[in-house]
């Protein structure tokens, strides 16, 4: 589903404008505190809205029954329902392109006129000459099918060793989220429900670097850990540290994470709109075959960068001395605390790493999903069930979970629409509860 | 100004606000008495919006018929919701329910078009509702027009009866109880009561009050789009709980009042201000939404932290605590 085969992954135009250096005085002001940093960094080099409100009608005319080859010089016809009317050729490479000015706001029709196409080439069969495309977008994209359907169907059978593919990739991804939602879990208690915000702002920062900065990828997803990493102790100190001290209760401590989500959601919506934005390199990289799977070099090295940092954070968590005091805070703070353990300074950094690798995995997200403002509160659901499945708070747990989760949602889309992918995680999360509600991993004390 | 003020009246009596209105009361029986962790009650009124939108534009069911239909599949959600989680920490009961709500959002915005009719949502429900409005006038009184009036007046009866009814549990041994086990569960338990059992009663119980907001939702705009229901919908009825003070009967009519009529006035500051030269190169009118809700969640935050009784709320009768 997300680090899917690239041979599915529509390639898309985003387009990035300059920011006013008004905004960079005014919101430097305006956004102090928790989310200055934020604020700050997106500010300066941020997108923003585009102005013009005319409609653009696109597509491209490809025959298959000649190998993709382009059909030039059919004319395209738009009519408005509030009168106009407006007709394009496509060019040499198939394109067409109709702009319908901003004043015209009908309902549109686009036909494709079927005796300019050339001599036999012909619509597919059963498909129709004219689209109403709905909705409200400034760019409409419409397709018309010419020649003879020649993609392949495959048998559900075949497609499993490709969903169990993906579904690992996914998990594997989706693991670096759920470990540090469950180390800070394990460590303080808190269900942090911003966690997902957490995951988008690394996606938004690797964004910022590689698309606006154009600075390499790898560079740039190095700088949102970092910044992830600042964001991590930014929220404790600012935020969890204080409410601890105030000895506020966990269950008002969840609500406070809501209103944090909440917040930082419409902060994310403010700086990049509605948009789906995309990075500048290995955005749909090259594929490759094996049997019946497809992957790409860009995948696999995401999952070995993925599995190297996972293996490196359980062993520091086993054999260092600071992972050895976020074991026993986690076990028991005040006995941890008593035996000379900084249990502020462990929870700091559990903090620090955690939200670390959450960027991380939200900067690999970034590639297969766009990143969107919701990229972080749609994932945090699977983040859930993973690590309610495997078990809160236990970092084995964590990864186990996620890859179940990751292969449940992937291979699920077999027997499922797709669009339901994510009730079948929710279905497991409750069958898990059921039956086990520690987790497949969690100790087996009373949870209730 | 005054168009700022008007605006604000209309929204603040309106019957979105009624909608948020009866599920803050509902969440209010959950959370407030109950100590129940539901951030999905937008579920409850996805429910009942499409349920009750679909049984009758599809299924050609009466009115009272689809409502009924409803309650029923919102008492078999709260089931769903509770008997996994109701024997577990706090947590997992929120847990599940945000994550129920996204799925059914997601379920009624793509599938079963048949019935669900996509992201354009289902319409052609109201004949039945409207056919006994007594209001018959042109334009509007008061800023509402007669089909406004009618569900506005209906609205509020809803609400009225439905905070007596609560008011008469809360009193009641019942609701005596169901305090006594967001107070400690532990000594509910040792004094023989069946916890388990009163806090789904709880759930169930805001369920259907919340299922009663998205029929007057459903109803007041003619139409269910799943898109309403979204992760910002519980957020802002827990915003507009606790504003209101969780844990008295009123506070979560006082709240939603005062938080939408708020929300509104502030939203038409911000648009008139983002139409303004200086301020619209960094604040455009979408933009300005976002600050709006912006300010929702930093609402929310503060009130947690400094005054989680919020406005009308007694501090001694809401002891957050985790079990």
């Amino acid at each position: 589903m997300l680090l899917q085969s690239p041979a599915r992954v529509r390639p898309s135009e985003p387009t990035v404008r300059t920011w006013t250096a008004a905004c960079t005085a005014w919101a430097a002001r305006a956004f102090a505190g928790l989310i200055a940093v934020f604020a700050v960094v997106t500010i300066a080099a941020g997108p923003s809205y585009a102005a013009d409100d005319d409609r653009v009608v696109q597509g491209t005319l490809l025959n298959t029954a000649k190998d993709n080859e382009p059909v030039p010089g059919v004319t395209i016809k738009v009519t408005s329902s509030d009168g106009g009317s407006y007709t394009s050729k496509s060019t040499a490479d198939g394109k067409f392109r109709i702009v319908v000015p901003a004043k015209d706001t009908g309902n549109l029709t686009v036909q494709l006129v079927k005796s300019t196409l050339p001599d036999g080439v012909d619509l597919r069969a059963g498909s129709s000459d004219t689209r109403k495309p709905t909705g409200s977008l400034t760019n409409v994209v419409v397709s018309f099918p010419i020649g003879a359907d020649q993609r392949q169907v495959e048998t559900k059978l075949d497609q499993v060793p490709q969903s169990i593919y993906n579904g690992l990739l996914f998990g594997i991804v989706l693991s670096l989220g759920a470990l540090g939602l469950s180390m800070v879990f394990g460590t303080t208690g808190l269900t942090n429900f911003a966690h997902g915000e957490l995951v988008t702002f690394g996606a938004i920062m690797t964004y910022l670097a590689n698309r606006v900065w154009g600075l390499p990828i790898a560079l740039s997803i190095l700088f949102a850990v970092v910044l992830s990493a600042a964001f991590g102790w930014l929220n404790d100190s600012g935020l969890w540290r204080p409410l601890r001290r105030r000895g506020t209760g966990l269950i008002a401590m969840m609500i406070v994470s809501i209103g944090l989500q909440f917040l930082l959601r419409n902060i994310y919506q403010y700086f990049t709109g509605g948009r789906s934005l995309t990075y500048r390199q290995y955005v749909t990289p090259e594929p490759h075959t094996i049997g019946f799977i497809d992957y790409t070099y860009r995948d696999l090295i995401l999952v070995a960068i993925s599995l190297l940092v996972l293996v490196a954070v359980t062993l520091a968590l086993q054999y260092t001395r600071l992972g050895r005091a976020t074991r026993a805070v986690a076990d028991n703070p005040a006995l941890a605390a008593s035996t000379g353990i900084n249990v502020n300074r462990v929870i700091s950094t559990v903090w620090i790493v955690g939200t670390a690798l959450a960027g991380l995995g939200g900067a690999f997200l970034g590639f297969s999903q766009s990143v969107t403002y919701q990229l972080g509160a749609q994932v945090l659901l699977l983040i859930f069930a993973a690590t309610c499945v495997g078990g809160l708070g236990s970092i084995w747990g964590a990864m186990l979970g996620s890859v179940i989760i990751g292969l449940f949602v992937e291979l699920s889309t077999l027997v499922i629409p797709s669009q339901l992918k994510y009730a079948g995680a929710m279905v497991l999360l409750i069958v898990v509860l059921l039956v086990r509600p520690q987790g497949l991993l969690g100790r087996s004390q009373r949870v209730g | 100004m005054l168009d700022a003020l008007q605006g604000a009246f209309h929204d603040g009596l309106g019957y979105l606000a009624i909608s948020y209105c009866l599920a803050a009361i509902g969440l209010n029986v959950q959370f407030g008495y109950a100590g129940l962790l539901n951030f999905g009650q937008a579920a409850f009124l996805s429910i009942g919006g499409y349920m009750m939108g679909a049984a009758i534009a599809t299924g050609g069911w009466p009115t009272l018929a689809a409502m009924a239909l409803a309650i029923g599949c919102s008492v078999v959600l709260a089931l769903i919701l509770g008997i996994p989680t109701l024997r577990l920490r706090a947590d997992y009961l929120a847990i599940v329910t945000i994550a129920v709500a996204e799925v059914l959002r997601l379920t009624f915005g793509t599938s079963f078009r048949k019935y669900f009719h996509g992201k354009d949502g289902v319409t052609g429900f109201t004949d039945g509702f409207r056919s006994l409005n007594p209001f018959d006038y042109e334009g509007t009184v008061l800023t509402f027009s007669a089909n406004d009036m009618w569900i506005l007046i209906v609205g509020w009866i809803v609400v009225a009866l439905t905070l007596v009814l609560v008011w008469l549990l809360m009193r009641s041994p019942w609701g005596r109880l169901l305090r006594a086990i967001r107070e400690d569960e532990v000594a509910v338990r040792s004094l023989g009561k069946n916890a388990y059992s009163y806090k789904m009663q709880a759930l169930i119980l805001g369920g259907v009050i919340g299922c009663f907001g998205g029929f007057i939702g459903a109803l007041g705009q003619a139409s269910v789009q799943a898109d309403l229901f979204n992760l910002d919908f519980a957020f802002i009825a827990f915003t507009m709980l606790i504003l209101g003070g969780a844990g008295r009967v009123l506070s979560p009519v006082v709240g939603a009042v005062i938080f939408w009529a708020a929300l509104s006035f502030i939203g038409s500051i911000l648009t008139d201000l983002s139409a303004q030269s200086g301020i619209s190169s960094f604040m455009d009118a979408n933009q300005a939404s976002n600050v709006r809700l912006m300010l929702v969640g930093l609402t929310l935050m503060l009130l947690m932290i400094f005054r989680p009784q919020g406005i009308f709320g007694d501090r001694k009768e809401i002891a957050l605590d985790a079990r």
